[in-house]
């Protein structure tokens, strides 16, 4: 059994190992590129992202766009699952198999279905267009711009966010609400003070959830997205496939996962404390 | 309350549109007698005539088909095994070790696979993939079984002890017929994962060889033809058989189980 768990494990250390072996590469030219100099180890992978503000405005940029898809998704995703959550219990399941659902369905043709609804002859480019026009305004381009990737980034991550946000609604206890009610409160009111910070624990894991993918990206902002929109998915990409600069890759592949497993661990310590706070409160 | 409930039900119904309309627009649009994704115009089979004679698609499907049943079959016995592990054992690096290919981006595992593999000389192809599709379908597996492990009576294994099995025994005929049903949902879930995996595949497949996924992102980088809307709607159409086999299956093997 052990022996097994090794064998297991093995391949699996390996892959960790070799994401740490990249930075042994720097300076020493991509293995593919040249074989000179292996173990002439050097920081200037390092000092190249430091000094060309190229690559920390793209890190901002995807920053900007994760936060961006998380506060989106978010909106979306709070009625839905509590919609889900407040619905009778035998329809529950089937309103959140409805949700994932779509996620189950092709990373890849839930791109291209936005390429055919934002494409310039589809219907809602036309309409979007002819009021505009109406307006005096000439007409806007859909498909391959900033508004495809976010609209693709949402509708990708949509079931993350509201997964965990319905598992934390589901345990909500009605009677918090019914007594906001009788002491005067309106539904807006109960809303944000009694709903939505009993809901942040599972906000915070959604957010997470959305987050972390939505920064590493690299698919949707290729197909959907203009030649301004590349994030540093794209770059990554790019340094490994197209320019072959391995060592630079794998700088900017490890500030990704740096910053990734950084997000992951706050959540997670986010969460840690809201449940502590939960039990003591208890 | 019921005026909010309403706007509620609004905000929800919109919701649930955004998250289908684009899908059933893609299937409208395989049976449409259109070049252009853009309106109905009528009714036609062509796009999947078209598709039975495209053997560029039909080699992609036949890989992803193959990387998928070995991906799957791998990584459901490893997987199984980290689950059972991680249950038994308190290992601080194993859970770990299973958890982050699926906490960080895709990406990163797909550059690392790919140095990986260049470095160790290994070349790039079938075999690449599903190693790699192997290394992040165990994750999943695991995390399945093990929530199915969680709700395992510990007794019972003891008992199995206490009656003289081996461990080996007491594995093979306690513990796994107990936990089939995560088991087979775990093997159904890796195998959809692999088919549909298009991020760690773009990396580690190479030049030459095609999956599905890599067709589909080839054949929509160069037009958007309703050829496409028709390998969709079948790759649709199998995913959703499979989580409904894999859905009526453990539910209904859990209760003959809990018949006997």
């Amino acid at each position: 059994m052990l022996y097994l768990l090794l064998f297991f494990a093995a391949p699996a250390l390996i892959m960790v190992l070799a994401s740490f072996r990249s930075p042994g590469e720097f300076g020493g030219l991509a293995p593919l590129v040249d074989e000179n100099g292996r173990f002439d180890l050097n920081v200037e992978s390092y000092m190249r992202f430091f000094t060309e503000a190229v690559y920390a405005q793209i890190f901002v940029k995807s920053f900007v766009v994760a936060t961006a898809t998380t506060l989106l998704c978010l909106l979306l995703a709070y009625p839905l699952a509590m919609l889900i959550a407040t619905s009778q219990k035998k329809h529950r399941d089937l309103l959140l198999l409805l949700v994932i659902l779509p996620f189950w369905s092709n990373f890849l043709i839930r791109v291209y279905a936005w390429m055919i609804v934002l494409g310039p002859q589809a219907l809602l480019a036309r309409t979007l267009n002819a009021v505009l026009g109406w307006f005096g305004a000439g007409p806007v381009p859909l498909l391959f711009s900033s508004f495809a990737v976010l609209v693709c980034l949402v509708y990708v991550h949509l079931p993350f966010m509201v997964l965990p946000l319905y598992a934390n609604l589901e345990k909500h206890d009605q009677s918090l609400l019914d007594a906001a009610q009788d002491l005067g409160a309106n539904a807006w009111q109960r809303f944000w003070r009694v709903t939505f910070p009993l809901s942040l624990p599972g906000v915070y894991a959604g957010a997470a959830l959305v987050f972390i993918p939505a920064l590493g990206i690299f698919a949707i902002p290729d197909i959907l997205g203009g030649p301004d929109d590349s994030l540093i998915g794209n770059v990554i990409k790019q340094q490994f496939l197209e320019t072959r600069d391995w060592p630079f890759g794998s700088v900017l592949s490890i500030v990704l996962t740096v910053v990734a497993l950084g997000i992951a661990g706050l959540a997670a310590w986010i969460g840690s404390r809201g449940t502590r706070r939960e039990a003591a409160d208890a | 309350m019921r005026r909010r409930s309403s706007w509620l039900r609004m905000a929800a119904i919109a919701g649930y549109a955004f998250l289908y309309l684009p899908l059933v627009i893609v299937v409208v649009y395989s049976f449409n007698d259109s070049r252009l994704n853009a309106e109905w115009v009528g009714f036609t089979l062509d796009w999947y005539r078209k598709l039975a004679h495209n053997e560029e698609m039909q080699t992609a499907a036949a890989n992803s088909l193959l990387i998928g049943l070995v991906a799957s079959v791998v990584s459901t016995v490893l997987g199984t095994m980290a689950g059972v592990a991680m249950r038994r054992y308190r290992l601080k690096l194993l859970p770990i070790l299973v958890l982050t290919p699926i906490a960080i981006p895709e990406i990163l595992m797909g550059v690392s696979l790919l140095i990986f593999f260049v470095l160790l000389n290994f070349t790039l192809g079938l075999l690449s993939v599903a190693l790699a599709h192997i290394a992040f379908c165990i994750g999943f597996v695991a995390i399945v079984v093990r929530s199915r492990l969680a709700g395992m009576d510990e007794s019972l294994t003891e008992a199995a002890r206490d009656c003289g099995a081996t461990p080996l025994q007491t594995f093979r005929f306690v513990t796994l017929p107990l936990i089939m049903p995560g088991v087979i949902a775990g093997a159904l879930m890796a195998f959809t994962l692999s088919i549909d995996d298009f991020v760690i595949t773009f990396f580690t497949a190479g030049a030459g060889t095609v999956t599905l996924p890599l067709q589909i992102y080839s054949m929509i980088k160069i037009a958007v033809t309703p050829e496409v809307n028709a390998v969709s709607t079948l790759l649709m159409l199998l995913t959703l058989v499979l989580i409904v086999v894999a859905s009526k299956l453990s539910p209904s093997l859990l209760r003959s189980r809990e018949e006997s």
